[in-house]
């Protein structure tokens, strides 16, 4: 990431973080004090040293205004720094849950397009992780910094004030420290860079050996596996071995310098002390001063890099929020539906200067129906996605009852259709709720009625909760087959105008599929219906049959027709036949 | 915890060495302020430039050295730790790899994985934290309460109040949110999922107009973590201000008591600056044992979990021995004919069975067809029948002996196996159908892949055999992988071959030509075949009608057409009646 660009998300950030504007500044007054405060300590520790020269010799008036000094100064650094502390924590959390919800509620609105071209898990872990290293990152981090600054000043300035040739020690000495810890580290990072690389080798490696172990078995791979494991598990033992020793040297190789000044102010304060440059409070304040002096310079390294992180995962947020979303702008009402659909030349291509779909022209009459035939990836299913407007076409028309869908609101446009898909989808709920996603005023005769249509009733009843059985997130206990059977009974509960079927029955055996063909046939009755499918039995019994190749229907027509023209589709045919 | 020392005890003399140079690094450390003391005693008070110089030459001396044995004590504890981490890992993969198949599908894939990866990782952390710090922190703890008994023992009973309050507060604060922070990390993995799910369902929820009602639920999700995690926020926000105070009124009132004590003549004033000193000492050195009780707390069930995994009986299936107690590893067992009596089996050993008394008999070279529904049992017949379970009830016996009494690497040998879920390995095309060790050569590869149907697009692939496969074979189409899976298993020319519903991804005309192969193949193995489509396994010898775990139908095509119910609906489906008759 370049400086300006850097400066930009900075600026996004400060804008985010606008109405926080005055707890940012009560928690960064705290830090003035807190710091302030800490660092008065030592002085008056000093002074209150002074005060006991020996037997007979004791200020016990001024020690005590000390001690009573101090007292106060501690009880004040309790609320200063816990009010900062709870200050901060307010702040990040809900700093973090604003994010995430505006980052997800972007998820329900942007294109499609973004979604099915990203790797799902990259989205979430903006969500998740992106979010907490930017707060902790961005808003303790700058606390810590803004922190560590005043402290190193501070103390710079306490120093001088008792012996400026003693601080010049320790000014000076301190930054030797620094780029030890900085030598060090920089070699450091390329040994945590190759563990981290063999670390993923080796897991991807273990993944696959677990994932394939009927397989491995089988082919009597084991002591192989077991041999190429070893070679890996001993090259990442070794970086490991590497990076974890040099990281830990960082600690003691400061604290070594850190003590050999600690050891010059000792002798120089010592020195001095006998020719009455400074007393012995003084250099016990001193002492104290130079063992606390170089941690915030380490902290400040490290916030830096966190900042710059912090940085990073802002951009890749913000870049999430402000993801396009779906053009909604339709006004236009379908009112009642009769399902009449034409594709007026479109043109529609996922990639540009790829083409797919061109100058497709089509009529379906209100109450056909539509089986879209061809080999995979030839744009079937896309067809779908323009249906729906989960994609939008590039050029040409798709009308439903002659008004372009582009002028129907988006919601009213997907709530005419309904969709069963060959990727099941249901989410982590009961197997009630997940039903009533179509119809959420459903009463539990009308789902028991669905699902006994679809035959899921009889599963459902096995299942330990019957209807109220969670489905899990981790493997469940249903097959791929009960899933499309549960889809399609979430569709019979409220069966809009128009229906698409993709491949709806793909995963469920033959003679479930005929024994639940009765619900099909009535609940396509009447409605538009697209099916996108492979069995044969399905295929022949639509109006009109899309031979789809290459993303253009080459061939249209009924069955006999398309068996009469005994062209690609009659090939089919007879394939499937022999 | 007896199951890692076990492990680290292979390093004993370095993790004994680690935490020895640590302790002796404290000491020295200990030292400094009473170095320091008697500067301010012995040398300011008598101006004794030379003793001064003196002393700062020990202050270096016990920086030095210092340094020196804690490296000493960091490399013999990362050493101790990432070897033990190493030695673990492997034994854990052997252990993997050698679970059955049934067990290893009851753990999971996933935990498995995390077993093997996170939590070890977990545990090699905190393996170098404790030797590091376990007798580090509590020996600067306890020996700043030693030095300051010696240097005054009046002043040093505050050291234990301090040492005392200090302990309670971190104990309280940590037994507050410890607990919390686990219910947080439970709350974010709901929001994660929440999350992943959304994505993957983002199409559906769009085309039910759910959107509103996922962004409610959502953020209902995130204000309750927001929520946890502020209340938490509020006890561990204390823990900072509390010490301080605690710590620092330590500090006060030793000067107080400690002023008495120079007033009295017993202590001077270098005495009160050590002590101080020494106070400071404490706090640091308490936070840092306390973060390590925390690393701690979260290894422990890291152990716990990998250990359950360790002792988890690898393979409870059975096997006979007939001879001289070993089982038949290799030999002249040629015989490929296959009988199953009275066969069943349940997955959970009784109860409701999955499969219920099958009777097959297959003769060597023949062909067996299996048809059914999903979850009519077909795939848990082949399970059985090269022993990757045990059957329930029943025996299954090849060329005449229990299957049971087969070594598992000759069972393997015996058999070729094309899995249903077809999975091949990262590295090259060559790699994977190398895998079964029996060196074919490129003639037998090559031929391998034409029965297959897949030498056309490996030879259009660039680097041929040697084209690169990315990991589960991602970068081939399913059906390619079928068709590799297919001639993996025909390297080595296996008596038996079995296809689990091996060619679903390819179309009817490349599965024809492939099935015209396999009937004619030069070795003559006994095959089986399983199947949904009806065309699969028409022409096999004999076919295996199962439904729901029975045996509803045996025999050739045209026996089962007339008189199997089952077997005719199947056909049916695929071959609708009027134009079956046309034929």
């Amino acid at each position: 990431m370049n400086k300006s660009s850097q400066r930009t998300i900075l600026n996004r950030v400060l804008i985010e973080l606008k109405s926080y504007a005055a707890l940012v500044s009560l928690s960064l007054l705290c830090a003035c004090a807190t710091v302030y405060l800490t660092l008065r300590i030592p002085i008056l520790t000093g002074r209150a040293v002074d005060c006991i020269i020996g037997p007979g010799h004791i200020d016990y008036n001024l020690l005590e205004s000390y001690l009573k000094e101090m007292s106060v100064l501690i009880a004040l650094t309790f609320f200063t720094q816990f009010i900062m502390n709870r200050i901060n924590n307010n702040i990040t959390y809900n700093v973090a849950k604003n994010l995430r919800d505006r980052a997800f509620s972007k998820m329900q609105n942007m294109k499609l397009a973004t979604i099915d071209s990203h790797p799902h898990g990259d989205f979430v872990s903006r969500i998740v992780s992106d979010v907490d290293t930017f707060t902790d990152g961005l808003l303790l981090g700058f606390t810590q910094f803004f922190t560590g600054v005043l402290t190193v000043l501070g103390t710079i300035y306490f120093m001088v004030r008792i012996s400026w040739v003693i601080a010049l020690i320790v000014i000076v000495a301190t930054p030797a420290s620094l780029l030890l810890a900085k030598f060090i580290s920089e070699r450091t990072y390329k040994y945590f860079g190759d563990q981290a690389r063999l670390r993923g080798t080796e897991t991807s490696y273990i993944e696959e050996m677990i994932v394939g172990k009927d397989i491995v078995r089988s082919m009597n791979y084991e002591s192989l596996a077991e041999n190429e494991f070893d070679a890996m598990n001993n090259s990442l033992r070794d970086a490991s071995l590497k990076a974890t020793f040099y990281s830990s040297i960082v600690n003691p190789s400061t604290r070594l310098v850190n003590n050999i000044i600690y050891a010059a102010v000792g002798v120089v304060g010592a020195l001095m002390s006998i020719g009455g440059g400074i007393t012995v409070g003084g250099l016990t304040s001193f002492l104290s001063y130079s063992s606390t002096y170089a941690k915030p310079f380490n902290e400040i390294s490290d916030v830096i890099t966190e900042f710059q992180n912090a940085l990073a995962c802002a951009a890749r947020l913000f870049e999430m929020i402000d993801a396009e979303v779906e053009v909604d702008n339709g006004k236009k009402t379908l009112g009642e539906i009769k399902g009449k659909i034409e594709f007026k030349d479109v043109s529609f291509s996922y990639v540009k200067n790829k083409t797919l779909i061109e100058h497709l022209n089509l009529t379906v009459e209100s109450g056909q129906r539509i089986a879209i035939v061809g080999p995979t990836g030839a744009g079937k299913s896309t067809i779908i996605n323009l249906l729906m407007r989960f994609y939008d076409i590039d050029a040409g028309q798709i009308l439903i009852d002659g008004i372009d869908i582009r002028d129907i609101p988006l919601e009213e446009l997907r709530q005419s259709f309904g969709m069963v898909l060959q990727e099941t989808w249901l989410k982590n709920a009961s197997i009630k709720d997940n039903l009533k996603m179509a119809n959420f005023d459903a009463t539990n005769a009308e789902i028991v009625e669905a699902a006994k249509a679809t035959h899921a009733d009889s599963f459902i009843r096995k299942m330990p909760y019957s209807y109220e059985s969670i489905l899990s997130w981790e493997g469940t206990a249903l097959s791929q087959g009960q899933m499309q059977l549960l889809c399609i009974t979430r569709v019979m509960l409220n069966i809009p105008p128009m229906l698409i079927l993709d491949e709806a029955t793909s995963s469920i055996d033959t003679r479930t599929e005929q024994e639940i063909q009765a619900a099909f046939n009535k609940m396509m009755k009447g409605r538009t219906t697209f099916i996108v499918a492979h069995r044969l039995s399905t295929i022949r019994e639509a109006d009109v049959i899309l031979f789809v190749k290459d993303g253009s229907i080459v061939e249209q027509g009924s069955h006999r027709e398309l068996l009469q023209k005994d062209g690609f589709y009659a090939k089919l045919y007879q394939s499937q036949l022999d | 915890m007896n199951f890692i020392l076990k492990y680290i005890k292979n390093y004993k003399i370095r993790a004994i060495l680690a935490p020895l140079f640590k302790m002796l690094e404290a000491i020295f450390e200990l030292f400094v302020p009473l170095v320091m003391a008697s500067i301010i005693n012995k040398g300011i008070a008598s101006s004794d430039t030379h003793y001064i110089i003196k002393m700062s030459g020990v202050l270096l001396f016990l920086a030095v050295v210092g340094l020196m044995f804690s490296i000493t004590a960091q490399y013999f504890s990362a050493y101790v730790a990432v070897y033990t981490a190493a030695d673990l890992r492997r034994d854990v993969f052997v252990k993997i790899m050698s679970l059955s198949q049934g067990t290893k599908e009851s753990i999971g894939d996933e935990v498995l994985t995390t077993r093997i990866t996170n939590d070890i990782n977990q545990i090699q952390n905190a393996i170098n934290r404790v030797l590091r710090l376990f007798l580090r922190s509590p020996f600067i703890v306890g020996g700043a309460i030693v030095m300051s008994f010696i240097v005054d023992v009046k002043s040093a009973f505050i050291f234990i109040l301090v040492v005392l309050a200090l302990s309670i507060i971190v104990f309280l604060v940590m037994r507050y949110t410890l607990p919390r922070y686990k219910n947080i990390a439970a709350r974010m993995e709901k929001v994660l999922h929440a999350t992943s799910e959304n994505l993957e369902g983002s199409r559906v929820l769009r085309a039910f107009c759910q959107v509103d009602e996922e962004k409610a639920e959502f953020e209902k999700r995130t204000a309750k973590l927001a929520a946890m995690q502020i209340n938490t926020g509020k006890v561990s926000a204390l823990l900072n201000p509390v010490t301080y105070v605690a710590v620092n009124l330590g500090i006060v009132s030793l000067i107080y008591v400690a002023t008495k004590r120079v007033d009295g003549g017993f202590i001077l004033q270098g005495d009160v600056v050590a002590l101080v000193n020494y106070m400071s000492s404490i706090l640091v050195e308490l936070i840092k044992l306390a973060n390590l009780i925390v690393i701690l707390m979260k290894a422990f069930p890291s152990v716990g979990r990998v250990q359950e995994l360790m002792e988890i009986k690898s393979d409870e299936r059975e096997k006979m021995s007939l001879l001289n107690d070993e089982l038949i590893i290799g030999g002249s067992c040629n015989a490929k004919e296959i009988s199953l009596k009275n066969v069943s089996y349940s997955y959970h050993g009784a109860g409701e069975m999955d499969l219920e008394n099958i009777n097959v008999e297959i003769p060597a070279g023949s062909v067996l067809g299996i048809i059914g529904g999903t979850g009519s049992g077909k795939s848990t017949l082949l399970k059985l029948l090269n022993h990757t379970y045990d059957v329930t009830e029943g025996t299954i016996e090849i060329g005449g002996q229990n299957v049971k009494s087969f070594d598992d690497s000759y069972l393997a040998d015996m058999f070729g196996i094309v899995p249903q879920k077809a999975f091949l390995f990262s590295g090259t095309i060559r790699s994977n159908l190398e895998m079964n060790g029996k060196n074919p050569d490129e003639c037998e590869i090559k031929s391998a892949l034409n029965i297959a149907q897949a030498l056309d697009f490996v030879e259009a692939k660039e680097g041929g055999l040697d084209a690169e496969v990315k990991a589960k074979g991602a970068n081939f189409s399913g059906g390619q992988r079928q068709r590799l899976t297919i001639a993996r298993a025909l390297i080595g020319k296996p008596q038996i071959l079995v296809l689990d519903d091996a060619a679903s991804a390819l179309d009817l005309a490349t599965e024809k030509k492939l099935r015209n192969e396999l009937l004619n193949l030069d070795w003559n193995p006994t095959i089986i075949i399983v199947s949904q489509r009806a065309s699969s396994v028409m022409e096999a010898d004999q076919i295996l009608v199962l439904e729901d775990g029975k045996c509803v139908g045996l025999g050739s095509h045209d026996t089962l057409i007339k008189n199997c119910e089952t077997y005719q609906e199947i056909y049916y489906c695929q071959y609708p009646r009027e134009e079956a008759s046309n034929e």
